[in-house]
């Protein structure tokens, strides 16, 4: 069981932004989460070809990442973002619903570290891979 | 249409002015984030007006740092197409008429993006500015960095690679 789950579902649901893309959280397991995210017009970076815009995907990142963190085996009680790399493989197919993986994969006293990757519907080609340093707050 | 030189220069401010607002009006995604730009002569700043949406910590309460990225990233992309624009304007200057400036303008793609947070984001508006470090044929860096209250304490600055648009003949 992952102890910081309800936490951090609870994060999901009170986050604005959050909601205004339609994050949906599912936590998988220790330092591992996902979220998934509808296609959505408003989210489109280029009207000619309806991909969406790579700052849609940098929240669904920046958040899933977080999340990871929180839902650590040491149950951190907060987290900041420190820095983030996204690198963008390939654009996100149009109508199709996006998903996150991300994975705590180092935790020390204060910073986290972690990895995520987002797929459209074809898994087996990222759309986007991204890594990034949290703080850690303990209680 | 080639035009006289009189009537190309009465128009650049014009000019410069649509293809700033087809270059921003033709983006939904930052319409959503309702970030628009202020034109200095060549130069860009980004603002992205504060909207209760973009809470990510309603606790301190702090702006959600998906959305600083995406200001960064959206400044530099708008910044660098500017600069593109701007270069082609000078390159064929009895060419420029108003319907070149419309929604075909092909953008250059993101290859990378990297961000540091400095500060959190405090619940009022920010603002962008991007650096273009180098523009290649093929490849472009741009750094960017961002304020809210304080124009030298930044709450967040980057980095972003981009692949260029092929050059229109």
């Amino acid at each position: 069981m992952v102890k910081n789950a309800d936490l951090a579902y609870q994060f999901i649901d009170s986050m604005p932004y959050a909601r205004a893309l339609g994050m949906r959280l599912n936590v998988l397991g220790d330092g591992l989460v996902e979220i998934s995210m509808d296609y959505d017009s408003s989210f489109v970076g280029d009207v000619n070809t309806g991909v969406i815009h790579g700052g849609a995907v940098s929240a669904l990142m920046d958040t899933c990442c977080g999340i990871a963190v929180i839902c650590h085996e040491s149950a951190p009680r907060s987290t900041a973002t420190i820095d983030l790399r996204i690198d963008y493989m390939r654009p996100a197919t149009p109508k199709q619903s996006i998903k996150t993986q991300a994975e705590c994969y180092h935790m020390t006293r204060n910073i986290a570290f972690t990895r995520a990757t987002t797929f459209d519907v074809d898994t087996s080609r990222p759309v986007a891979t991204a890594s990034g340093a949290f703080t850690v707050e303990r209680h | 249409m080639p035009s006289s030189n009189a009537t190309y220069a009465h128009d650049v401010k014009k000019i410069r002015d649509l293809a700033l607002k087809a270059l921003v009006e033709d983006v939904p995604f930052i319409q959503f984030l309702g970030v628009y730009f202020e034109r200095c002569g060549d130069e860009l700043t980004g603002v992205l007006p504060y909207s209760e949406k973009f809470i990510g910590n309603p606790e301190l309460p702090a702006i959600h740092g998906g959305v600083t990225a995406a200001f960064l990233e959206v400044t530099s992309l708008i910044t660098l197409s500017w600069t593109i624009f701007l270069r082609e304007m000078n390159l064929n200057t009895n060419e420029i008429d108003n319907t070149s400036v419309g929604g075909s303008m092909r953008l250059p793609k993101t290859i990378d993006f990297s961000v540091d947070y400095l500060r959190s984001g405090l619940p009022v508006d920010a603002y962008a500015r991007a650096t273009i470090s180098r523009s290649g044929r093929r490849y472009a860096s741009v750094q960017v960095e961002a304020w809210q209250d304080t124009r030298h304490k930044l709450f967040a600055h980057g980095t972003c690679h981009f692949l260029m648009p092929e050059q229109s003949k």
